[in-house]
């Protein structure tokens, strides 16, 4: 069980809490189970072993003993859970001899995308990090909300669009592991994973070459993969588009751009070919994007990667 | 703009095999249903006696009626997405269902569970209960009471009718944002969700206000607060929360039906609209509305353990405080649901106490329920068995609640099946369990017969079983890292436990199918099942001290109260003296004459529904005028009671006298 078998140090430490938590409410719990047992092995009518007391209805020190030993229980557990809490914040950094990676994280309709701020390289669905460096994240959506979880790595957070949310994780040592989305966001939520994979030092820097050796993310192809689909391979790209993290979060902030005045925040427009449907309306104009409707139509994916296209459900079932 | 919004050929349901079967089932079923109305030629007996009818008593019933058939669907539903998620390894199109016609079945499941079930059962039998236990002869507001019914009924037609034409919502029973804004969910199922959630919203809301009311003002001499069955104090604080914790439900779908209709930015991305305030509006409602649909349950455990223990309730005082303490602390702990949105350490830890705060109170009352059965005489009868099983399972479903309200247990559980498994650990036992405890327990009040033993054994061991079958995996699957509302998935290990889990879920359907045969046996074996003496268990309370059915004036003379469990008591000294059979003795009872405000509003009310769901402006403006209208048009109404004469009711106490001296009437 991933959650049990732990691949880092956050998720260990959450673990324990839980079994922490386990434990001390066994005090309450297991008393119920007995006396649930005992009263119908006493009581039951028809071979009552005890005495009958239909007007025993108060005691003074059961009383005591019954508000006061779950509340003493909820206090421990809440000593547990204040520091737990501080403690296991995703915002706070993790204790470490090296600095952190930092990798921001732009959730996108069923695929994610990572932005490697010192590196200035980008993947999509593929996490790739040093095992021996926590990892602290910084996420948003240009989408729909989303939920960004590494079972076995520990806690999950929110991405939001127009919103900044900070994740901070590490893995015990080299590991491929799985990540996901667990907000429900349309019909290719149960598609949206990807690998999360804790390499040595010198994988890593393969990796970044190997990603240098790439093309950029240019504003064309960023737009097509903020269109709804799933991709089948994970992407590598050795660049993108000034503080790409940044412009996405201000898109959604408060003005909503129009075709006569476009969005100052919207991206770089050097290779801007206008938007995907060839209207030639400035990139990032929220309004112009005609709805995407999940449930009604087929959702195309564009770009030179063999997008898989996502069908509306429906016909699949009609024949 | 069309004469018909929205609406084509389209919304018809030729999409898929499936959906167009179950459209067939819904239109079959309900022809089937209004055919054999019509050939016994009962509709003026239903419309005079049942849907026009102020009688509290069976208002309950339809209640309960209504939740029993939206019980039926949801199930069928849960049933599918098991099987779905049986077969549904692989990544590309494993299963049978596809994506959208799934995400539509947890939508509708969990809206029909909460809103259209688990609230009909709970308002239906606080209906039925209350009044007669607080020896009253109504409840404060008969009519607003019948249309509480009536919009909750318009909500679930309303649900019928997503199932026939067009499709429903897919964002889950919460209606997330901005998923559910119109850029991004732009068919019909959203706004289907919102008007439905709107009807019955406000009849709940309406129910709320009338059980305050009749409880703090209806109650019989001497029944002060403190001598209240507990079962009414639960309805209390359920009802006080239905008023406070409503209208944010009300007010969160109908900014979302600004945004979607009007072009507003409450919810959305952009413009400054911030799926925050959804998040908490929806929420301030949802943790409020756990405890609605649980505290009734609670009174109903406290009335049957103590009947069934021959033994007067332990700790009276402690479970009164207990109560009032979680109606109010639950509404101090929302934030819980989002602690992965990124809140402050701070926050996360303050309202992760809060709630863990709640377990106190909580465990307090198991642990007075289980000393109510120590020293009784405990008769292992179906409603006791089920709060039985409801104790062991509950306390299974707290814990795996406080380990929810742990921010950083929840960062690594949060949003798997874990949750599931959890509420349905706290909803099954804690409102189900509860709600058909009660039924069994009040049935023979209701009808004069009791249900049969053997097939409620039936139905309660293959709850049991079912449930722990098709809920255990779902914690381990959570503890996997399985995210709830997957249709497929590619993770091999998981397969087996949702097969156990499907398994599971067979054998609810069993217990299911066992609760309708159940009622057919009882239904035929009325004779064997027949109670006279009104009082079948031996109780306690004041609705056993008349006939079964009670008369539609429940009390042919307002009982005084001098103590708890009166009937008890005066069982006990042998002070239930023969009631006087002279009509000289009684005073006529006024009682509300029947009235089509409710039919009517229902139906007025689902077309409006209807008519915005589809843009269909023409309509959504007539029926909400006739709305308007009948509201106003009722109050220049002058003859509104009819009196029940001083022979009828002598009648009735005759009947009464014969069946406590043991004769057949
Ligand atoms: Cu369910
Ligand atoms: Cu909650």
């Amino acid at each position: 069980m991933p959650l049990i078998d732990t691949a880092g140090p956050v998720a260990e430490a959450n673990r324990d809490l839980m079994f922490i938590a386990l434990g001390l409410m066994a005090v309450v719990v297991i008393p119920v189970f007995i006396l649930t047992a005992l009263v119908l092995l006493r009581y039951r009518a028809g071979h009552e072993h005890g005495k009958y007391r239909p007007e025993w209805n108060f005691s003074g020190w059961l009383e005591a003993l019954i508000w006061g030993i779950p509340a003493l229980i909820i206090v421990a557990l809440g000593v547990f859970l204040w520091n737990g809490t501080h403690r296991l914040d995703p915002y706070s950094p993790l204790p470490a001899s090296s600095p952190p990676l930092e990798v921001q994280v732009i959730g996108l309709d069923w695929k994610w995308l990572f932005l490697y701020p010192e590196q200035q390289i980008a993947s999509v669905d593929r996490l790739v990090f040093p095992a021996d460096r926590p990892i602290a994240l910084s996420l948003t959506t240009d989408a729909n909300m989303m939920s960004f979880f590494i079972p076995r790595l520990g806690s999950q957070i929110y991405a939001m669009a127009g919103m900044e949310t900070k994740l901070h994780l590490a893995a015990d040592g080299n590991g491929t592991f799985l990540g996901r989305n667990t907000q429900f966001n349309g019909i290719g939520f149960s598609r949206q994973h990807f690998d999360a994979m804790a390499v040595g030092e010198d994988d890593f820097a393969a990796f970044v070459d190997k990603a240098k050796a790439r093309e950029p993310l240019s504003s064309a192809r960023y737009r097509q993969l903020a269109l709804p689909s799933v991709l089948e391979e994970p992407e590598i790209y050795g660049g993108y588009p000034g503080d790409h993290f940044r412009q996405v979060m201000m898109k959604y902030k408060n003005e909503v751009p129009t075709p006569d005045r476009p969005d100052e925040n919207a991206l770089s427009t050097e290779d801007d070919i206008g938007s995907v449907d060839g209207s030639g309306h400035p990139a990032f104009s929220v309004e112009e994007e005609a709805p995407v409707d999940r449930g009604d139509g087929p959702i195309t994916v564009s770009g030179p990667q063999k997008g898989r296209k996502i069908e509306p459900d429906v016909e699949e079932a009609s024949e | 703009m069309t004469l018909l919004g929205k609406l084509s050929w389209d919304a018809l349901p030729f999409y898929s095999v499936i959906a167009f079967i179950a459209a067939m089932v819904v239109v079959v079923a309900a022809l089937l249903i209004a055919g054999i109305i019509t050939w016994y030629w009962k509709w003026p007996y239903l419309w005079k006696h049942w849907f026009t009818t102020q009688d509290h008593k069976k208002i309950g019933m339809m209640y309960i009626i209504l939740a029993f058939a939206m019980l039926a669907r949801a199930f069928i539903e849960a049933m599918m997405m098991r099987a779905q998620q049986a077969f549904g390894l692989g990544a590309e199109s494993a299963g049978y269902l596809p994506p959208e016609h799934f995400n539509q079945l947890f939508t509708t499941h969990g809206t029909l569970m909460i809103f259209f079930v688990a609230m009909p059962l709970l308002s239906g039998l606080i209906n039925f209960v209350v009044p007669l236990q607080i020896g009253a002869r109504d409840v404060a507001f008969p009519l607003v009471n019948l249309v509480s019914l009536w919009l909750t009924w318009a909500g679930g037609f309303l649900m019928m009718v997503s199932l026939v034409i067009g499709r429903f919502a897919t964002g889950g029973w919460s209606g997330y944002p901005p998923f559910t804004e119109l850029s991004l969910s732009p068919g019909v199922g959203v706004d289907y969700w919102i008007w439905a959630l709107m009807l019955s919203g406000i009849g709940t809301t309406l129910t709320g206000i009338n059980f305050v009311t009749t409880i703090w003002k209806m109650r019989a001499p001497g029944m002060t607060l403190m001598r209240m069955p507990l079962f009414c104090w639960t309805s209390l604080c359920t009802a006080l929360l239905m008023i406070y914790a409503l209208p944010p439900l009300t007010v969160a779908t109908g900014l979302l039906a600004l945004d979607r209709y009007a072009g507003f930015h409450f919810f959305t991305n952009d413009a400054g609209g911030n799926v925050m305030h959804y998040a908490n509006l929806f929420w301030l409602f949802g943790h409020p509305e756990v405890y609605i649909l649980i505290l009734p349950a609670f009174g109903v455990f406290s009335e049957v353990i103590s009947t069934f223990s021959g033994k007067k309730l332990f700790g009276y005082t402690s479970l009164v405080y207990a109560t009032m303490c979680i109606a109010v602390l639950s509404f101090t702990v929302w934030l819980h649901h989002f602690f992965t949105m990124g809140g402050t350490a701070d926050v996360n830890a303050f309202f992760g106490i809060m709630t863990m705060v709640i377990a106190v109170p909580t465990g307090v009352k198991i642990f007075d329920w289980l000393l109510t059965m120590w020293g009784g005489r405990i008769r292992l009868t179906v409603p006791m068995l089920y709060s039985l099983a409801f104790i062991v399972t509950f306390v299974l479903g707290g814990v795996s609640g406080v380990l929810l309200a742990i921010p950083p247990v929840d960062y690594m559980v949060h949003n798997t099946l874990f949750l599931v498994a959890h509420f349905h650990n706290m909803l099954i036992p804690g409102t189900l369990f509860g709600m058909f405890a009660g039924i069994h327990y009040w049935f023979p009040k209701a009808t004069g017969f009791r249900l049969d033993e053997k097939w409620g054994r039936r139905a309660f061991w293959f709850w049991v079983s079912g449930f722990y079958v098709a809920f255990m995996p779902l914690y381990i699957l959570g503890l996997m890292g399985m995210p709830r509302r997957m249709v497929t998935y590619e993770v091999e290990a998981w397969q087996a436990w949702l097969i156990a889990a499907a398994i599971g879920a067979i054998l609810i359907g069993l217990g299911i199918a066992c609760m309708f045969i159940m009622l057919y046996v009882s239904i035929r074996d009325r004779g064997r099942l027949q109670d006279v003496t009104g009082d079948p268990w031996d109780g306690r309370t004041l609705e056993w001290s008349i006939t079964s059915p009670p008369p539609e004036w429940n009390f042919d003379e307002v009982p005084v109260v001098t103590r708890r469990d009166e009937w008890w008591y005066r069982k006990q000294n042998g002070e239930m003296q023969q009631k006087s059979e002279d009509p000289g003795d009684y005073e006529p009872i006024d009682v509300p004459k029947w009235s089509l405000i409710g039919p009517s509003l229902g139906m007025v009310g689902t077309a409006f529904g209807f008519a915005m769901v589809w843009h269909v402006w023409w309509l959504a403006i007539l029926t909400g005028g006739i709305l308007v209208s009948m509201m106003i048009g009722r109050a220049f109404v002058k003859d509104r009671e009819r009196a029940i004469h001083t022979e009828i009711i002598a009648q009735h106490a005759r009947l009464w006298n014969m069946a406590q001296r043991g004769e057949h009437p």
